[in-house]
């Protein structure tokens, strides 16, 4: 195992530049990054179908493999050798970039989570803000798939995303203030490593808006209206078939994974957990999947919002609350 | 700061790179007979698409665009308030609470003014 030292020597006695040795290790990590993203989704999914059959007292996925484990390996084989169908009067390079962009959004935005002490691609000081500010570019991708594939139930379901996004992005940002101030630092890190009690406890409000707002973003049920099936067919993504469905898929994965993994790291004490230190990502891993098993949960348990509900939900009750909880954190500190 | 860029960089590049390998296989892999039919957009019921899904239809939210761009500049503007507040002391507070107060006072306004309101 080379040390950075080790590396630096030897890029300066062979005549590397700097810049080519950094690129090559961001090279390495993201497709680690990457490869983790993809055994990730596949999980989720498998997961998925598992605990939508478990609260429908179905079994699920049970025949390829055993009880279904490889059932998403068959999905992705299917869906790769799927026609990929261009509508006639698509845009065709908006059409084309869309499930880009939003794959990229959600990718990208993983770079600052840390998932045990050190274990972490780029820890950005500014990583909270980034991690906001990065996954929610994927709109873009969204109203560019409405826009771009000519069809009224897309174009529907982009503009209720558009409308979605601009109604949470604020509480969803607002909220976070009070943690924030507590640990004195926007780097993830220091975030976790200032919680010696769990930020849910100092912040019950702040988490509440926060895991409220954060399915909000990603699009999940109860918030899912840019792709209503019973109204809108299928939102945003009725024209897509094939490898760039797959990939609107993998998007909202990711996010999904983002954001739990990021309510982890706010509020839950990230990696820390009893046990030796070399036992923290576990922590983390098994922490993030609970949080996304209690956004199945809400998944199943609740019905749908309608669009002026989530408006008014996010600007009348939760953006108050958000400043509300500014407000007692600061006195509550002051004193 | 550097070494952010470029790893940022690469983390978009690699991302591009992956989409487009992926497309491309499937692109090798996929069977392709377009038919009229198939390359009709999706509506319910009709065989043909009537009418032009790009027309102007009434926004209700653009107000709250609107205001979503007051409350991210807000956003903006407390973070780095929050990241040295317990070094400021109590006259900072007192500002943000002056500060956010003003912001409440016009969504409130807009409120009662029933903008909020989805007609």
């Amino acid at each position: 195992m080379l040390t950075s030292g080790q590396l630096l020597e030897f890029a300066n006695t062979n005549g590397i530049p700097i810049w080519v040795l950094d690129a090559s290790i961001a090279l390495l990590l993201s497709l680690a990054v990457f490869a983790i993203c993809g055994l990730g989704v596949i999980v989720l999914v498998y997961m998925e179908r598992k605990v939508a059959a478990d609260f429908q007292l179905r079994w699920g996925p049970m025949h390829v493999g055993w009880r279904g484990t490889l059932q998403l390996i068959a999905d992705a084989i299917k869906l790769i050798s799927k026609e990929d169908i261009f509508p006639k009067n698509a845009d065709p390079w908006i059409f084309r970039l869309a499930p880009t962009v939003m794959f990229l959004a959600a990718f990208v935005g993983l770079m600052v989570i840390p998932i045990g002490p050190k274990l972490v691609v780029q820890d950005l000081n500014i990583g909270l803000i980034y991690a906001l500010a990065i996954p929610s570019i994927g709109v873009a991708g969204i109203i560019m798939a409405g826009f771009g594939s000519y069809n009224k139930y897309a174009m529907l379901g982009s503009m209720r995303s558009a409308a979605q996004m601009v109604s949470y992005e604020v509480p969803r940002a607002l909220s976070i203030i009070g943690v924030v101030m507590i640990a004195g630092s926007a780097k993830l890190s220091a975030i976790v490593n200032a919680q010696s009690v769990w930020y849910v406890f100092l912040q019950p409000i702040g988490f509440v808006v926060f895991l409220v707002a954060s399915l909000a973003e990603i699009n999940r049920v109860p918030f899912d209206l840019p792709e209503t099936e019973s109204e809108l067919v299928n939102g945003y993504h009725t024209e897509y078939s094939g490898m760039r469905f797959m990939f609107f898929l993998f998007a909202e994965y990711i996010a999904m994974m983002a954001a739990s993994a990021l309510t982890v790291v706010l509020f839950l004490g990230g990696w820390h957990g009893p046990g030796p230190a070399y036992l923290a990502p576990l922590w983390f891993l098994i922490k993030v999947f609970a949080v996304i098993y209690v956004m199945m949960w809400v998944r199943w348990t609740l019905p749908r919002f309608r669009i002026d509900q989530v408006m008014d939900l996010g600007w009348k009750v939760l953006l108050p609350l958000a400043l509300l909880n500014i407000l007692i954190t600061g006195i509550i500190m002051l004193l | 700061m550097i070494t952010e860029i470029i790893y940022f960089n690469v983390f978009v590049i690699l991302g591009a790179a992956i989409v487009a390998i992926a497309i491309g296989l499937s692109k090798l892999l996929a069977t392709r007979k377009p038919s009229e039919a198939k390359l009709e957009v999706y509506e319910c019921g009709n065989i043909h698409v009537t009418g032009d899904p790009r027309i102007q239809f009434k926004i209700h939210y653009y107000i709250f665009a609107l205001l979503l761009v007051i409350f991210d500049v807000e956003m903006i503007f407390v973070f780095p308030w929050a990241v040295v507040f317990k070094s400021l002391g109590f006259f900072a507070f007192i500002e943000m609470v002056i500060f956010i107060a003003i912001l409440m006072l016009g969504l409130f306004y807009a409120w009662r003014k029933g903008v909020m309101k989805w007609v």
